[in-house]
């Protein structure tokens, strides 16, 4: 099996060598997929040739019908950790952190005064609060929805206020010379500006978000919860569902930013890292 | 800087005002009910009650500040009640994750720069693992290193360095590639090999980059040193502190150990702005 493992990876390794010499779009999605493939494959084999037990490392295999044998279990996690405590913590904790930032971009003194707070406080680890907020707000999913409110709001003020102060001074007097107010120039120059900083803040807070929740769970839950899954699993040595319980918030963590991001590229398609081919 | 004096003062002010009236809010129901029924429950002396619990739902910032100082300056080092020895080990794992993470991150970002195949394969998936919540995986891993019989710093370690090894590799790779053509060629006309082209143009190049993706994986390092602490039941560090006051119901100890923590991230950005502004000294004033 060994030798079947390391034959595999010899082919895979030597067919990436010839496609990564072409630059079509096909063979550079091609070679980033063959080696994802490889390494599955070489994870697989070898837990399978060197006999490794199940509690240190299950097979991908094993994973996989772990994952469909518990599609329930994992469903009624995703709704608890995904749906209710990191969409509605999502949205407040990146919404209040964007109108703050409107809210304070017309005053100077508070820009000076927040923005080094807000990025000290982005420098911090603001997961340690998950505690506290499962004293205050009890076990179920306010707790961890507060946790990514205050995870997400700090990024998301920092960045809008950066983004905010990016139009350039001679796209601003031009804005003056057609008469605009402010809000025009807020509607029609700056907000636009600031959308590549926000975009950066919505893809780093979706990723924050997950994690909040998640590290929310482990200091008390409802028997739900994807964090809640993968500490008992890991504690009853159920290997194999805490490695679905992964996947799923891998996928869940990849897919939300694929979105983001594509929604980034519809709505920012004037931005040179777009145009540029 | 000295546009940020009047500002800052103003805006931490305000916030231990808010904190103190929070303080009140939240605790005075709890404080009445504990207060002595033939105590006159004025305003004020349930103000009074509700800022000196011991258990309040959220700490007034003087008890916190006492706490935080008994815990720092009232126990010899060594003594598990002493937030420094907590602190000590927690910034352990911690800073053995960053060296893991920087020789890791430095060999993956070289690989990446010098050969095509690991670039087109490599760098897709390290890009695509930052938006998975690798902190989720941490339990796992210190349950999977102990069953290989690795316990203590180890476990803490690897998280840390986990999490903190993508920003590096990511600044890494932009800094090696930061060099411009001519320059490029410039070395090539020396007929300098690939190695030197990477010692002496691209290696020197990237240090710029590093620093900021440091600022970022050192602050990630302390997030994963403490939260691997949280469900292995580690007896020592900042997250074994921080869980020990959510079960106790020790808020100040909690809010205490939170502070802490915050105290040694600032520290930690305070060592890597030294060490930026050495940098610059000794590479003769730029970076």
């Amino acid at each position: 099996v060994i030798a079947a493992g390391l034959l595999g990876a010899i082919v895979a390794v030597v067919a990436m060598i010839l496609l990564a010499r072409s630059d079509a779009l096909s063979a550079r999605i091609a070679v980033p997929v063959l080696f994802g493939a490889m390494l599955l494959w070489l994870w697989q084999t070898l837990v399978e040739g060197f006999a490794v037990p199940s509690v240190i490392l299950p097979t991908p295999s094993a994973v996989a019908v772990a994952f469909f044998a518990n599609l329930d279990t994992l469903g009624a996690d995703f709704r608890q950790t995904v749906l209710r405590s990191v969409l509605p913590g999502y949205a407040i904790g990146c919404g209040a952190g964007f109108l703050t930032a409107l809210a304070i971009d017309r005053s100077d003194f508070l820009k000076r005064g927040l923005m080094p707070l807000g990025n000290l406080v982005s420098a911090m680890p603001i997961v340690g609060i998950a505690p506290i907020m499962v004293m205050w707000f009890g076990f179920d999913w306010p707790s961890k929805a507060a946790v990514v409110v205050v995870m997400t709001f700090f990024p998301m003020l920092v960045n809008t206020i950066a983004g905010l102060a990016e139009a350039g001074r001679m796209e601003r007097d031009l804005m003056h010379c057609y008469a605009a107010g402010p809000w025009t120039t807020l509607l029609k120059l700056r907000l636009p500006a600031a959308m590549p900083f926000v975009f950066n803040a919505l893809k780093l807070n979706s990723t924050l978000a997950l994690i909040g929740a998640v590290v929310a769970e482990f200091f008390g839950t409802p028997i739900l919860g994807m964090g809640f899954r993968i500490s008992t699993q890991a504690a009853r040595m159920n290997m194999d569902v805490v490695w679905a319980t992964i996947a799923v918030t891998a996928l869940t963590g990849s897919l939300s930013f694929a979105a983001i991001a594509g929604l980034e590229r519809f709505v920012t398609f004037w931005h040179p890292s777009f145009r540029a081919k | 800087m000295t546009r940020h004096i009047l500002p800052i003062p103003t805006v931490l002010l305000t916030l231990l005002v808010v904190w103190y009236m929070a303080a009140v809010w939240l605790n005075a129901d709890q404080a009445q009910s504990l207060m002595d029924p033939d105590e006159p429950q004025t305003f004020w002396t349930i103000t009074q009650a509700a800022l000196s619990m011991d258990r309040p739902v959220l700490p007034a910032p003087h008890q916190v500040a006492v706490s935080l100082y008994d815990g720092i300056f009232g126990w010899p080092i060594l003594s598990p009640r002493s937030l420094v020895y907590h602190a000590g080990v927690t910034c352990g794992a911690a800073l053995l994750g960053l060296a893991f993470a920087l020789v890791l991150g430095t060999a993956l970002a070289v690989g990446i720069v010098e050969s095509r195949v690991l670039d087109r394969s490599l760098m897709p998936w390290v890009i695509g693992s930052q938006t998975v919540p690798v902190l989720a995986i941490a339990p796992m891993i210190v349950v999977v290193l102990g069953n290989l019989g690795m316990t203590g710093v180890i476990p803490k370690a690897v998280i840390a360095g986990y999490l903190s090894f993508f920003p590096i590799t990511v600044g890494l790779v932009k800094g090696l590639r930061s060099p411009d053509p001519m320059q490029l060629d410039l070395l090539h006309t020396y007929a300098a090999s690939e190695k030197q082209v990477l010692t002496k143009l691209r290696w020197p190049a990237s240090i710029g980059f590093l620093f900021p993706s440091l600022r970022v994986a050192m602050s990630l390092a302390l997030v994963g040193a403490i939260v691997a602490e949280l469900p292995t039941g580690a007896q020592a560090g900042l997250g074994a502190r921080l869980l020990a006051g959510s079960y106790y119901g020790q808020t100040i100890q909690l809010w205490a150990a939170l502070l802490m923590a915050a105290f040694v991230s600032l520290a930690g950005l305070g060592a890597i702005e030294l060490l930026q502004r050495a940098t610059i000294a000794a590479r003769g004033g730029r970076l």
